[in-house]
């Protein structure tokens, strides 16, 4: 199989990257040590390359919104310059893909998707969406650098002035930059305070080496990425979002508007009224083994369910994970069992997320 | 890679380094830099009797956890504790402070089933090509 590279793939091979494919992409793994790319982007600032994912554009009169009736967002009650995050969902209530919406205008969203779901996604929202309304993949033509960390601030003010000040958490605008007009939003998948910047793809290499030229700042691979969403309680599709859980399941009732339509949403309201049979929560391991995916989870001699991802945690100095476990017995606190591939360990039920008080909402005067 | 002269070599990449009936093991520069960052060393208990190639321990990295085979036949009689609380040991100095455990040999001629320096020098450029 061919992987694409990304636009950035030259300035990754000079800096040494580790490569290895992703969703179809060859993509930085790390630069040289995950563990100190995640430490750096808890005290500083780091640089990721996000190409990978996709971006759609959607125009269409809000009184007559397809796309409301497709997603889980509450696409035309969001406020312009906000985003909200949300599902596309089977008619069974089982995701395609968790996804970011951004209203850029009255009539105008931006849907940024996982790289390994463009095509379904994109054939999905098509297909769903109204006749009149105008769908656009603009992945091939958009880099998306995520910039991220507690002193991401002062790099973004930097890079394009004061006014940045002015994002809060989720809310996005345009910012003069490299001679263009560009999407700023304040998000990210570390927990950190951070930015995502979307700029159009012949500027990539150029913005890139210019974060990487503030001193505060080092590239990390997918490698910390993993890590620092784990610490942060951040789920991954593909690993805690599949098409064989819900959203229910994963406890992401709050990212679903049962006030209007959605896709899956009978399914859903269905199994709200059953109540669901498992449930997504953390655990933290007594000591510095890794919990892996698959890795069964029992408890008091009973198999009960399994790990979808875990990590060491440099934060916790302990290994961490998710895990699918029977609804009834997610007690925080409780004491699991975990059969690794080699040996078993304990770990104790500790709801997500492992890492609190971030910088992730910080606000300056 | 580095590769250290007096040290001999499996090719599952650990090392031994024999001074008279004692010998230290642990894990070649190659093999750390295929792992990655070190989380976790399994230390062997102290009075393990192991046959060479058979294995000693374990070792998890943020790739994988991977089993470390005894380059030689022996005896544990020490294990480096310093591993329990820093494994990264074995990343920042895989042939001195990230040593794993030191046997008690009783046959030192299994060497001749490892590779020396020069050896595993030519053994690692044939897996690089």
């Amino acid at each position: 199989m061919d992987f694409k590279n990304t636009v950035l793939y030259d300035e990754h091979i000079k800096l040494k990257a580790l490569m290895a494919p992703f969703a179809g992409w060859n993509m930085p793994i790390h630069y040289g040590s995950i563990i100190e790319e995640t430490k750096h982007t808890r005290i500083s600032v780091s640089a990721f390359d996000i190409c990978h994912m996709g971006e759609f554009i959607v125009t269409e009169d809000p009184s007559k919104s397809s796309l409301d009736k497709i997603i889980t967002n509450p696409v035309v009650k969001m406020k312009a310059l906000t985003c909200r995050y949300g599902f596309l969902l089977n008619a069974n209530g089982t995701p395609v893909d968790d996804l970011i919406v951004y209203r850029l205008q009255t009539d105008k969203w931006m849907i940024v998707v996982n790289a390994s779901n463009i095509e379904n996604d994109a054939q999905k929202i098509k297909e769903n969406l109204s006749k009149e309304a105008k769908f656009e993949d603009i992945s091939q033509a958009t880099v998306k650098i995520d910039l991220q960390g507690p002193k991401a601030m002062e790099v973004m003010k930097k890079l394009v002035g004061d006014s940045i000040k002015k994002l809060k958490y989720f809310q996005f605008d345009t910012f003069d930059l490299l001679g263009g007009k560009y999407l700023i939003s304040r998000t990210g998948y570390t927990g950190e305070l951070g930015y995502e910047l979307y700029i159009s793809a012949d500027k990539g290499v150029e913005l890139w080496n210019k974060l990487l030229a503030d001193p505060l700042v080092k590239p990390a691979g997918l490698g910390a990425r993993d890590i620092l969403r784990l610490e942060a309680g951040l789920p991954l599709y593909g690993d805690e979002l599949t098409e064989d859980v819900t959203p229910l399941e994963a406890g992401m009732e709050k990212f679903l508007d049962f006030e209007k339509d959605f896709i899956g949403k009978d399914a859903l309201l269905k199994q709200k009224n059953t109540g669901v049979e498992k449930k997504l929560t953390g655990v933290i391991i007594e000591g510095r083994r890794t919990p892996r995916h698959t890795n069964r989870v029992h408890i008091d001699n009973t198999d009960c369910g399994f790990v979808t991802s875990g990590v060491f945690s440099p934060y916790v100095n302990k290994g961490i994970g998710f895990m699918y476990i029977n609804a009834d017995k997610v007690v925080e606190g409780n004491e699991v069992l975990i059969k690794l591939d080699k040996g078993e360990v304990k770990g104790i039920i500790t709801t997500p997320p492992f890492i609190k008080n971030t910088s992730i909402k910080y606000q300056e005067a | 890679m580095n590769v250290k002269e007096g040290y001999f070599y499996s090719k599952e990449h650990e090392w031994v380094k024999i001074d008279g009936n004692k010998a230290k093991v642990g894990i070649s520069d190659y093999a750390q830099h295929k792992l990655g960052d070190i989380t976790y060393v399994d230390l062997p208990s102290i009075g393990k009797v192991v046959k060479q190639l058979e294995i000693l321990t374990g070792i998890e990295s943020v790739k994988a956890a991977s089993d470390i085979y005894a380059p030689i036949s022996g005896k544990v009689i020490a294990i480096n504790t310093a591993l329990e609380n820093a494994p990264e040991l074995v990343n920042k100095s895989p042939f001195e402070e990230g040593w794993i455990a030191e046997l008690e040999i009783s046959n030192p001629s299994e060497t001749a089933n490892l590779m020396n320096a020069t050896a595993y020098k030519t053994f690692l450029a044939g897996l690089e090509e």
